[in-house]
């Protein structure tokens, strides 16, 4: 897996709270076995019902780091709303805060998910407005976003950064490494021998 | 273990099969659920890698998400369905795991299954890819949801990367008034702690009214923790949660069930066991409630008013506007006398017998109001049986409601069962967001099974203790 320290792009603001995972790829669409063509349907609903949604605004069809509010991604734990956002072309998501699995899934797809405070997100969602151009960077390394001559610093779960900083995002790999501990655990357990 | 341990930090402990170099816990994981809709890409990733199940007999699939609860004959008219159908019992085959699919009795919603096949037991961790695994946390298990790149990791090598979350202990005491019901106390909690109140934190729910409830009862509130934020709740295991599991099919027998049960009850949080965070409630304070907006925190009490936006913080503001926006409500108006078109009974939050019993109870000798239309779901095959022996099916038919077959139907809209157009439901599942059920534009309110069975007797929604109380009293 290759490492992430900085992605760069230009923004899509969407500063709502609570942005659910249903919102983000309605459920119909996970009516599939791979998520291919997932991409499309990213917040279709919401985008359909919204003319002026970020999503089908032509300004920001390029972007691919996501300014969004509070608790983004909560509800299912459905991993589509990731894979859909990614193949949409969303690269990291610089959020107020995330729900737990959603972030989980982010990390185990490589988008990094990185949180800042509430006047950081509304300065870069102006910012992006003025100018969809503008080019926002998010360092793992320094923990910062820069955007033109704004910066600010920002968080992230140290486990999640460490693993996208050293590649080691496809956590499959690294559980595959310890078998003989998993054993180890495994025969520990008093339910594994049926109480027996 | 010591005294100071909560269940949570026990369990994690003897879970823990070291520390990865991220940083996170590396977790063995005890049972497995798997069902249709999280599971295929995760096959195929085993199959990229040459990888095989690991422990196939700690892991159990089922069918419930796009399966139709009417016409359920082979193939599926949605070709999609029968499609994913085709490729659960492919992989299943292929990876040795058994599937319970719809041709077997054990069938239904994955939450309901696992327990009342006796799999889900205490001083488990479980996991499924579907959020509201929370509900096995019943039991005394850590139970999570997880994304389908880690439901490939578990079936890999039936472990999971893990950051360990803070416990705190919500404790609700004192006693319930009649026709104030378990998902009365899992709205109210998701109301008063706010639906990211519960981020970074299991939730250990405690105290007089936890104590009283039935198994059923505490897996309804444990199924909504992930609504408030918290990935995973429980509830200590106690004599309660023995009595239920004995004689299960999958439970231990004889001697080890007597060794199970000593087992279970020693990973309870005693009472010097520290917590992160402490919250105490008071039953007396809970009312049948019912949401009003597009989160499971946007609820009231049934004879309070829908709140004002000035009532929340500025930040809050605008996602309550969109809420009254799209529900088409407005501040200060009450819940009660707002018509619906459609009634769920159902979910893995409320379609266990104990839900469609006080449902029929509560509608016999009535009917459905005109226009409406009223689904009763049972869980999960089970479910079903149990209530047509008891003559439920009947009460339901007879009263106008429609009987369906066992799996998720209205919760989630990945079956025929949706809302169409702006229509209003008054549903006992876990989730209001915007087009949750199917419909774009459908408007969801959650409340418990009792109060559905009322809206559906009424045809507007109304406080289920006045459906009660004697005529010309």
């Amino acid at each position: 897996m290759n490492e992430i320290k900085q992605v760069k792009g230009t923004g899509v603001p969407l500063l709502l709270d609570d942005i659910d995972t249903d919102r983000i790829i309605p459920a119909r669409f996970l009516r599939c076995v791979t998520f291919d063509g997932l991409g499309e349907h990213a917040f279709e609903d919401d985008r359909e019902q919204d003319p002026k949604h970020p999503f089908n605004n032509p300004k920001y069809q390029s972007g691919s780091v996501l300014v969004a509010g509070r608790n983004f991604g909560c509800g299912s734990s459905r991993e589509h709303a990731p894979q859909s956002l990614m193949r949409w072309g969303i690269n990291a998501i610089i959020a107020q805060s995330f729900a737990e699995i959603f972030f989980g899934n982010c990390t185990a797809l490589g988008v990094p998910t990185v949180t800042a405070s509430a006047e950081a997100t509304e300065k870069l969602c102006k910012m992006i407005e003025a100018d969809p151009q503008l080019e926002i960077e998010v360092d793992l390394e320094k923990m910062q976003v820069t955007a033109g001559d704004f910066s600010c610093p920002v968080e992230t779960v140290a486990s999640s950064r460490d693993a996208l900083l050293s590649g080691q995002w496809d956590f499959l790999s690294l559980l595959l490494e310890n078998k003989p501990a998993i054993q180890k655990t495994a025969d520990s357990l008093p339910y594994m021998k049926q109480f027996a | 273990m010591t005294a100071k341990q909560n269940l949570f930090n026990k369990v994690w402990d003897l879970h823990n099969v070291g520390t990865l170099p991220t940083g996170q816990t590396q977790l063995f994981i005890g049972l497995h659920l798997i069902h249709e809709v999280t599971s295929p890409q995760a096959f195929e990733m085993l199959r990229d890698r040459g990888l095989k199940v690991l422990h196939p007999e700690r892991t159990l699939a089922t069918v419930d998400h796009i399966v139709p609860t009417d016409n359920q004959a082979r193939p599926f008219q949605d070709l999609l369905a029968e499609q994913m159908m085709s490729q659960i019992e492919k992989n299943c085959r292929e990876f040795g795991v058994t599937l319970l699919d719809i041709s077997d009795n054990r069938q239904g919603i994955v939450h309901i299954v696992g327990p009342e096949q006796g799999l889900t037991q205490p001083g488990l961790t479980i996991v499924c890819g579907d959020s509201h695994t929370s509900t096995h946390g019943a039991f005394g298990a850590i139970a999570f949801g997880i994304g389908t790149s880690q439901v490939a990791g578990v079936l890999a090598t039936q472990t999971l990367a893990l950051s360990k979350p803070k416990v705190r202990r919500i404790e609700v005491n004192g006693d319930l008034a009649p026709g104030v019901y378990a998902k009365d106390v899992a709205l109210y909690i998701i109301q008063k702690l706010g639906v990211k109140g519960g981020i970074g934190y299991a939730y250990e729910y405690a105290g007089d009214v936890f104590d009283r409830m039935t198994m059923e009862e505490r897996m309804t509130v444990c199924n909504m923790s992930i609504e408030g934020g918290a990935r995973c709740g429980y509830v200590n295991p106690d004599q309660t949660t023995i009595d239920y599991l004995r004689d299960r099919p999958q439970s231990p027998t004889g001697k080890a069930f007597e060794k199970a049960s000593e087992w279970w009850l020693s990973l309870a949080s005693g009472p010097d066991a520290e917590f992160d965070d402490v919250v105490v409630l008071d039953a007396a304070d809970i009312e049948p409630t019912v949401t009003w907006g597009i989160t499971p925190g946007q609820s009231i009490g049934i004879t309070d008013k829908v709140p004002h936006p000035e009532d929340f913080p500025e930040s809050d503001r605008p996602g309550i506007r969109e809420a009254y926006e799209y529900m088409g409500l407005e501040a200060g108006q009450s819940l009660q006398g707002v018509k619906v078109d459609v009634t769920f009974i159902g979910s893995c939050t409320n379609g266990r017998i104990s839900d469609l019993r006080e449902a029929a109870r509560l509608v016999q000798g009535h009917h459905v109001a005109p226009g409406v239309k009223a689904l009763v779901v049972p869980g999960s095959q089970q479910v079903l049986k149990q209530a047509v022996e008891e003559g439920l099916d009947e009460i339901f038919r007879e009263a106008g409601f429609e009987w369906r077959a066992a799996g998720c139907s209205m919760c989630l809209a990945m079956n025929p069962d949706k809302l169409k157009g702006r229509e209003v439901c008054a549903s006992s599942s876990n989730r209001n967001f915007k087009g949750r059920q199917g419909s774009p534009t459908g408007r969801t309110l959650l409340m418990s099974p009792a109060m559905v069975a009322a809206a559906a007797i009424k045809g507007y929604i109304t406080d289920v203790r006045e459906l009660e109380a004697p005529v010309g009293v």
